[in-house]
Formats: structure tokens, C-alpha cells, sequence
């Protein structure tokens, strides 16, 4: 399995290093040949702004939109933001999942936080994941084919699924647990054999 | 929406260490430009910069004007914060621990208690700890920069000499953190304990640098980035992302300069791009030979 992490900008080395550790091939994807041979992509966090501004001017928008159709792709925080259908902001998106995600939900950096958190689907999801937010978005809405995951104590979505696709608005690749990234993987596995 | 799937989380706990140096985690790769208004703030946006420094004057500004340089006016802060997405970070002097508690109070996303501006501490630095906002401090070698470490920065850049558009300082700075950690992973465990003495850091950062092979925190290059070669340059040498000050709205035309930096740094390996970007930026800002600066304006050798 060939996984491929999108490094225009943010924290794309600790979801490879992950994806290593368990037992994924993982590739920087930069340019829109790297995402030949790939079986399924994880945007990272990062800036957004930032990311959606180099996949633009590098030809990687519509590239990207013909993977999504096809294969698993999973976004968090930025990578969240640049799969949502609209986020009420004029900023480049890919707009693949039917979701409505608000930027920076949750104020400014002083405001970020991490939490236990209940997520369905994941294995032992009886155990909390450790999750956490850094100038996190939220989902505002997600589209009638899409599932939520995960909520806040006060019943924010910040996780979903919808068919190969999955957002999470923390970031998995900064906890010690790599439950998300196995169920990720899940995902890309079958997809291959259903492909 | 319905709320009749997905499971309800736990209490949030906020200013960890871990939030604290998440955010820098998510800043790797890109460029985080120094700006004096809201209009430079979304020119340095839109050309994707990861996070702007708001200051009132760039470094090379401070070295012509002289005088102290103090933490830039909230208000003015402020104005920079409304303008942009992006993290909005902000200078306090080194030791000033009020400035960065006004900083904090503002939403400032990362307080910068930086060299630039004139100490307002000869001998203790802000103990970072006690802050709920993220610091990121400048160092010129390992020591240094586990000493910042170890008083609570969440990120570190190394110093260069900020102000000149001579990268020289940068290189010599990030040589010297990236040779430091390369040497201590050869040493064996009994020299660790010496060699933190000698260098003047905790020991137990100085083991848990040994068993990562980097530093604990993200490492930005700072401290005269001109050009996208320049910002290549460091990427290569092995930072995690670049700090240009007055090397963008110093120069003859900042909105394709900030643009071909942040360019340059994602595709630090990649020589064509980096040849296309690199033409016709216009006039890169003048620049001092930082050689023929007089000793007492350097700004790198201030920090203890």
C-alpha cells in the first residue's frame, strides 16, 4: 500500500513518519506526477491559505479533484478545510467532501487545546483518542451522505466520513496513537479491492 | 445538523506544551514574513505566507533609526490581527515579560523575544512557562537554543544578523545548531552529562536531542533571507521553514518576492523551480556586508 502525503507546506513529515511505523509505503507529494501510482492521500495541517495558494500556481487543483474521485483522501485541520464544499471565505478549495467547515472555530492560538476524545469506527473505540487542536476548524454541516465521527463535549462535529473520504478538524499526527491513520489505511486496503 | 451520530469528547485542556508547540509544527515548510501595516499583512497573505511578525519597524529599519526598540503599539497589532487568517505573531524584548503579557492579552498567536528590539534584561530571559501563548526564540548553537528550550520556547530560529540581507550569519548559525546535534549523536551516553555542562544546557534536553537526532522544538531559519536562493539555501542546510524580515518589503517589488520565497521553500530541492522563481524579482533590498559591521551592532550576540 502507497500512500501519498501532500508537502506544499505544514506538518506532512509526522504523518509519513506514522504511516511508516505502520507498515505503509509513504511519498511527499509536491507536483501532480507524484500522485501516479498512489492508493490513497493525506492532506496534513498546515496554513491553508498557504497550501491552496501552491496548489494552484502547481497545477495540483484538478489533478488532486481526479484522485479524490477515485481514492481515499484524508484531511486534517488545513487538509479539513481545503476538502470542504465552502468555508465562507475566498480561498483556493477543492471542494471534493459535501461539508461546511469554519476556519479557526475556536478563537486564536491561546485557545487551542487537546481532549479525549470518542471516535467511532476507530479500533479499541472504547478508548479515547488524544486529540489536538491547533487554531482548529469545525464542521458547521455535513452533506446527508456523510457520517460524523467525532464530537466535543458540547456536541461540536470535529471528525466525519464520507464514502473514501475523511476529515478530522486535530491532528492525529501530533498524538502517540495510531488508531486514525491504521483506519485510514483501512479505507485505502478497501478501496483497492473494491477497485 | 443532527446530532444523533459521533460521541461526545472530554473536558479541553488549553496552553499545553504539546498546543504550544503544535502550532510551529503546522508553520514547517513555509515562511513567516516580517510586516509594519495591515496592507503588507495581506500582500505577504496572498502570497502565502504561514504566519506574519508584526513589528513597527523591520530590523533594517531599527539599525538606520537607532534608538531602543520596544514592543510595537497593540493597537497597531490589533489592526494587523483583523487583516489576516493567519497567525499573527509579535516581538516583546528579551526579558521584557510584561510586553509579552500584553501581547498575550491582545491574541497574539506567538510571541517572538527576540534580539531584534533592545533587552530590556541583560542576564535572565522570560520564563516562558507561565504563558498560555507560544514563544519562539532566537539562537546562534545548541546550547543556546536548549537553554531557550528549557525556559518554555515552543520553537526556535536561529539568530543570523537580522537587518542586512546578508544570509552569511544564518548559514553559520544553522551550521552550527545542526553540526552540534550531529556530533552529540555520535558521542556516547557517559560524555552527555560534560557536554551539557560545557555548552551550558539541560541535561535532559541535551539526551532527549540525542535520541530525536533534532531539536525537541520546530528550527526556523532567521536573520538576512533575500532571495528564494537564499531561503533554498537554508531549507538544504536543514531547517524547518524561514523567518524573512526586511528582505521582502525592502526590496523593489514585494508581492513577487514574497511569492517566489514561499515557492522556493516548498520546493527547496528542486533547482528548475527554483531558476523560474528566481527571475525577475527587481531590486533585492540593498543590503550590509555583515563583515564590515561594527561589532557593537551586532544583534546576534545579544541573549544569554
Amino acid at each position: 500500500m502507497k500512500i501519498g502525503v501532500l508537502a506544499l507546506q505544514g506538518a506532512f513529515i509526522e504523518h509519513i513518519k506514522m504511516l511508516r511505523s505502520l507498515g505503509a509505503a509513504a511519498v511527499e507529494v509536491r507536483l501532480p506526477q507524484d500522485l501516479d501510482d498512489l492508493d490513497g492521500l493525506i492532506i496534513p495541517g498546515g496554513e491553508s491559505t498557504t497550501i491552496g495558494k501552491l496548489a494552484v500556481q502547481y497545477g495540483l487543483m484538478e489533478p488532486l479533484r481526479s484522485f479524490a474521485a477515485e481514492r481515499p483522501v484524508w484531511g486534517t485541520c488545513a487538509g479539513m478545510i481545503f476538502m470542504a464544499r465552502e468555508i465562507g471565505l475566498d480561498q483556493p478549495l477543492l471542494g471534493v467532501m459535501d461539508i461546511v467547515v469554519e476556519r479557526n472555530a475556536f478563537g486564536r492560538q491561546i485557545d487551542s487545546f487537546e481532549v479525549d476524545l470518542m471516535i467511532d469506527g476507530i479500533a479499541e473505540s472504547d478508548r479515547p483518542f488524544p486529540a489536538v487542536f491547533i487554531r482548529a476548524p469545525r464542521l458547521i454541516a455535513v452533506g446527508r451522505h456523510g457520517q460524523v465521527l467525532a464530537r466535543l463535549a458540547d456536541g461540536t462535529a470535529v471528525a466525519a466520513r464520507e464514502g473514501q473520504w475523511l476529515v478530522t478538524s486535530f491532528h492525529p499526527e501530533l498524538s502517540d496513537d495510531g488508531r486514525l491513520h491504521q483506519y485510514f489505511m483501512h479505507m485505502v486496503e478497501a478501496q483497492k479491492v473494491a477497485v | 445538523m443532527t446530532q444523533e451520530n459521533g460521541r461526545q469528547g472530554d473536558k479541553n485542556v488549553v496552553g499545553s506544551f504539546k498546543v504550544k508547540a503544535g502550532l510551529a509544527q503546522m508553520l514547517k515548510g513555509g515562511v513567516i514574513m516580517d510586516v509594519v501595516t495591515p496592507e503588507q499583512a495581506v500582500i505577504a497573505e496572498e502570497a502565502g505566507a504561514v504566519a506574519v511578525m508584526a513589528l513597527e519597524r523591520v530590523p533594517a529599519d531599527i539599525r538606520v533609526q537607532g534608538g531602543v526598540a520596544r514592543m510595537s503599539d497593540p493597537g497597531m497589532i490589533k489592526e494587523i490581527i483583523d487583516a489576516v487568517s493567519i497567525p499573527v505573531m509579535a516581538k516583546a524584548r528579551i526579558g521584557h515579560f510584561v510586553e509579552a503579557q500584553i501581547l498575550e492579552a491582545i491574541g497574539v498567536d506567538y510571541v517572538d523575544e527576540s534580539e531584534v528590539l533592545t533587552p530590556a534584561d541583560e542576564v535572565y530571559h522570560i520564563n516562558k512557562h507561565d504563558f498560555k501563548v507560544p514563544f519562539v526564540c532566537g539562537c546562534r548553537n545548541l546550547g543556546e537554543a536548549l537553554r531557550r528550550v528549557g525556559e518554555g520556547a515552543a520553537m526556535i530560529r536561529t539568530k543570523g544578523e537580522a537587518g542586512t540581507g546578508d544570509v552569511v550569519e544564518a548559514v553559520r548559525h544553522a551550521r552550527t545548531v545542526l553540526g552540534d546535534i550531529r556530533r552529540l549523536q555520535l558521542m556516547p551516553d557517559e560524555e552527555l552529562m560534560t557536554f551539557a555542562k560545557n555548552i551550558g544546557a539541560p541535561y535532559e534536553l541535551v539526551k532527549q536531542t540525542k535520541e530525536l537526532g533534532r531539536l525537541p522544538v520546530v528550527n526556523f531559519a532567521a536573520g538576512g533571507i533575500a532571495t528564494p536562493a537564499d531561503a533554498a539555501l537554508m531549507m538544504q542546510i536543514g531547517v524547518d521553514g524561514v523567518f524573512v524580515g526586511s528582505g521582502i518589503f525592502k526590496s523593489g517589488n514585494p508581492a513577487s518576492r514574497a511569492k517566489a520565497i514561499v515557492e522556493a521553500t516548498t520546493h527547496f530541492k528542486n533547482a528548475e523551480i527554483l531558476a523560474r522563481v528566481s527571475e525577475n524579482l527587481g531590486e533585492p533590498m540593498v543590503g550590509i556586508n555583515v563583515s564590515s559591521l561594527p561589532e557593537e551592532e551586532h544583534l546576534a550576540v545579544r541573549g544569554w
